[in-house]
């Protein structure tokens, strides 16, 4: 009976199968929009000005800081100069986090790979303990730690920190599975400790990666340490709050340090980008 | 003299190599030396405020019940936190508190006895120590220990005398005499004292006879613990909902508006190299304005609330996104186009079957990628601009009491990006693996 279905039908399968997708397709971008319009709606309703109330005052700020500040030029570079050490402290705060997070995240990447673990057993805990680290966001340990530490940039940084070695615990264990073993054999077989295995036998295949997924940590991190400098935690984030609460013609301090967060943003990113590029390169042409 | 030039490269390269192994870590040695310094990290022992982490520490995990009385009126107050809240109705004290006009008793555990005296003052039996007796007298507060030396646990000044033990601590001052006594646990996290149902078990309620004759008990009970008045878990979990949707609006809104805009600057679909040009430096710049700097501009203009985060995550998010989709749209095979340009579709339709099949894998993924840490980073933004579980969070924190409901957004926010985390990698597979 089967074998007697005429060859068309398979044209028939075939369209019905199609019209069927398009119709889920249809549906989950039906729910889709349905979610993106309602929600708007429901953060419109909640917001303290509208959407459409605001958006034509969208540029009035940017004006007012623009027109506080051309009449100023001439002060800007002493905005600079007054607001570097603080931007210095954001930048410290970032890399110190990086590199304590990243410390730690090593240790805890390697106690949670399989093949290279310390305790095998415990390696559900370590990965655990990562997940939950990465779940932190920084601000409510940097919060929690104001309020004992009181202000200051050691809160900001042991949260960064703390959240940094949870990502990249993450990525540096994805990096380690990849890890030739050979090495760490070898190293065993000639009675090396744990530590030493790692150390000799892994870290040096590793650390390129290593580095490079620090590197774009770092400049997560400036700006997680601008954030919660706002917030109290020092550095330049903190002045901006200040400089923002001089009000509506002393705006020309804000926008320095606008300029300051801006440039050094773009200037780590694109460092960032140029060193991690050049290592692939490098890598390349071995 | 081929081999003496072998050693000497090796020789260099090993020398190379000991100065990378020894100079990296001194050089972060060095860096980390200067910080100390920088960060004033020595002078943080005096800074730090250690009976804060210890009130921290212990309201993470206990509550106090406070025992109050008016010295002027001798009137007995019981009430968890000293919350009004939490006030127990005269005569339904706990029964380790018995008030009585002639003076309160109050049964702490262990033997640990106490007494309000009527006019100011108590007598607490410590075992293993003794009768401890303050009172008021004229304006003084003189207790039956003398000024011999005191136990670290009792201090004692002419206006204020307090001891404090294992299991409570009572303080007195010309005003009132007041105990703490500390319980495990968080308070009142279902029900309020005010409402019928405090102090009944889950199942005496689901199964159970009726506790309030006008409501059913279920239909009640969950009444009363949604609008907590302590607890508020309604408008908790609203401000989870919102955090969430900060994230959702900004991220997908981001997508949709990157998309196009980023095949205006993929060097295989933009022919003007002045746009492709001009497209990329505002993705720079969209990304380069930190979402700080955006949330500040916005909440200018949109006042503080959730559309202003989800608007600072669009933003931001755009030129991230613009540059990985025209780094993904650049890598799109030229074949499969041509091959759906043979059948001779129009442009719009080329990009739809020909383009959009090939980075949809990577564009979803990206998307919710970035779904997921938003989730974490609308908690930060609505602690700026006010809006979802962040502002809840700083408020509790501004108090500074209120830790047990600090440790317990703490934990919904772990818990909501976690869930966030499992949902959008269920849904990256779902998605990559169906298309």
């Amino acid at each position: 009976m089967m074998h007697s279905d005429p060859p068309f039908d398979t044209r028939a399968h075939y369209m019905a199968l199609m019209a069927r997708k398009r119709l889920y397709g249809g549906i989950v971008l039906a729910i889709f929009v349905a979610l993106m319009v309602s929600g708007f709606m429901l953060t419109d309703d909640r917001n303290a000005g509208g959407f459409w109330d605001g958006l034509p005052q969208i540029f009035d700020f940017p004006a007012a800081v623009l027109a506080d500040t051309i009449p100023k030029l001439d002060r800007l570079p002493g905005h600079f100069l007054r607001y570097f050490p603080s931007l210095m402290e954001t930048i410290n705060i970032a890399a110190v986090s990086t590199l304590l997070g990243a410390g730690l995240a090593m240790l805890l990447s390697l106690l949670s790979t399989r093949g290279l673990a310390r305790w095998p057993r415990l390696i559900p805990l370590f990965r655990r303990i990562m997940d939950i680290m990465r779940a932190i966001p920084e601000i409510v340990v940097a919060l929690v730690l104001i309020f004992v530490l009181g202000g200051g940039p050691v809160p900001a940084m042991i949260a960064i920190a703390f959240h940094t070695a949870g990502a990249l615990g993450k990525l540096f264990s994805e990096v380690n599975e990849n890890a030739d073993l050979k090495p760490v054999e070898g190293l065993q077989s000639v009675g090396g400790t744990w530590f030493q295995r790692m150390w000799m036998g892994v870290v040096p295949q590793v650390s390129p990666n290593y580095f490079s997924y620090a590197l774009l940590r770092f400049e997560i991190n400036i700006r997680a340490s601008a954030i919660l400098g706002f917030v109290g935690a020092g550095g330049i984030g903190y002045d901006l709050r200040n400089a923002m609460a001089w009000g509506q013609g002393r705006f020309d301090e804000a926008a320095a340090i606008f300029i300051l967060l801006f440039l050094t943003i773009v200037v780590f990113d694109q460092l960032s980008s140029h060193v991690r590029n050049a290592m692939i390169a490098k890598k390349g042409s071995h | 003299m081929a081999d003496a030039a072998l050693y000497a490269s090796a020789d260099r390269l090993f020398a190379r190599k000991k100065l990378f192994a020894f100079g990296l870590p001194v050089l972060v040695l060095v860096y980390l030396g200067y910080i100390v310094f920088a960060f004033d990290i020595p002078g943080l022992a005096e800074r730090a405020r250690m009976d804060n982490a210890r009130t921290l520490l212990a309201d993470v995990w206990s509550y106090k019940t406070h025992v109050t009385q008016d010295n002027r009126t001798d009137e007995v107050v019981v009430a968890i936190e000293g919350e009004r809240r939490g006030t127990y109705a005269p005569g339904a004290e706990p029964d380790w508190v018995s008030v009585d006009p002639a003076g309160t008793a109050v049964d702490l555990g262990d033997g640990h006895a106490l007494r309000f005296l009527p006019g100011g003052g108590f007598a607490y039996d410590v075992p293993g120590f003794g009768l401890i007796e303050a009172r008021i007298e004229g304006r003084a507060v003189v207790s039956n220990l003398g000024d011999e030396a005191l136990p670290e646990w009792i201090s004692a000044s002419r206006t204020r005398f307090q001891v404090e033990t294992s299991h409570g601590r009572v303080s007195l001052t010309r005003n009132r005499t007041e105990l703490f006594r500390y319980f495990p646990g968080w308070e009142l996290f279902f029900f309020t004292l005010d409402s019928p149902y405090h102090g009944h078990g889950l199942f005496e309620i689901a199964f159970g006879e009726r506790i309030d004759p006008a409501r059913a008990n279920l239909a009640g009970a969950w009444h009363d613990f949604w609008h907590n008045a302590m607890w508020r878990h309604s408008d908790v979990a609203w401000a989870l909902f919102e955090t969430i949707l900060m994230a959702f609006l900004g991220t997908f809104g981001a997508a949709i508006v990157a998309l196009p805009l980023a095949f205006l600057s993929a060097k295989n679909f933009a022919p003007l190299m002045a746009v492709r040009f001009a497209m990329r430096r505002v993705f720079d710049f969209l990304r380069g304005v930190d979402g700080l700097i955006w949330t500040i501009v916005l909440s200018r203009a949109f006042g503080p609330g959730p559309m202003t985060g989800a608007l600072a995550i669009l933003l931001t998010d755009t030129g991230s996104f613009g540059k990985l989709f025209s780094e993904a749209l650049e890598n799109v095979d030229g074949k499969q186009i041509e091959g759906v340009a043979s059948t001779g579709a129009r442009p719009v339709l080329r990009y739809r079957f020909g383009v959009i099949p090939q980075i949809i894998p990577v564009l979803i993924s990206q998307v919710l990628y970035f779904f997921e840490s938003n989730t974490r980073s609308a908690t930060i933004i609505g602690a700026i601009t006010g809006g979802g579980i962040g502002l809840l969070l700083t408020q509790a924190m501004i108090t500074q009491k209120d830790w047990e409901e600090v440790s317990y957004y703490i934990v919904l926010i772990v818990l909501m990006v976690m869930a966030m985390d499992s949902l959008s990698g269920w849904l990256r597979r779902k998605l990559i693996r169906g298309t």
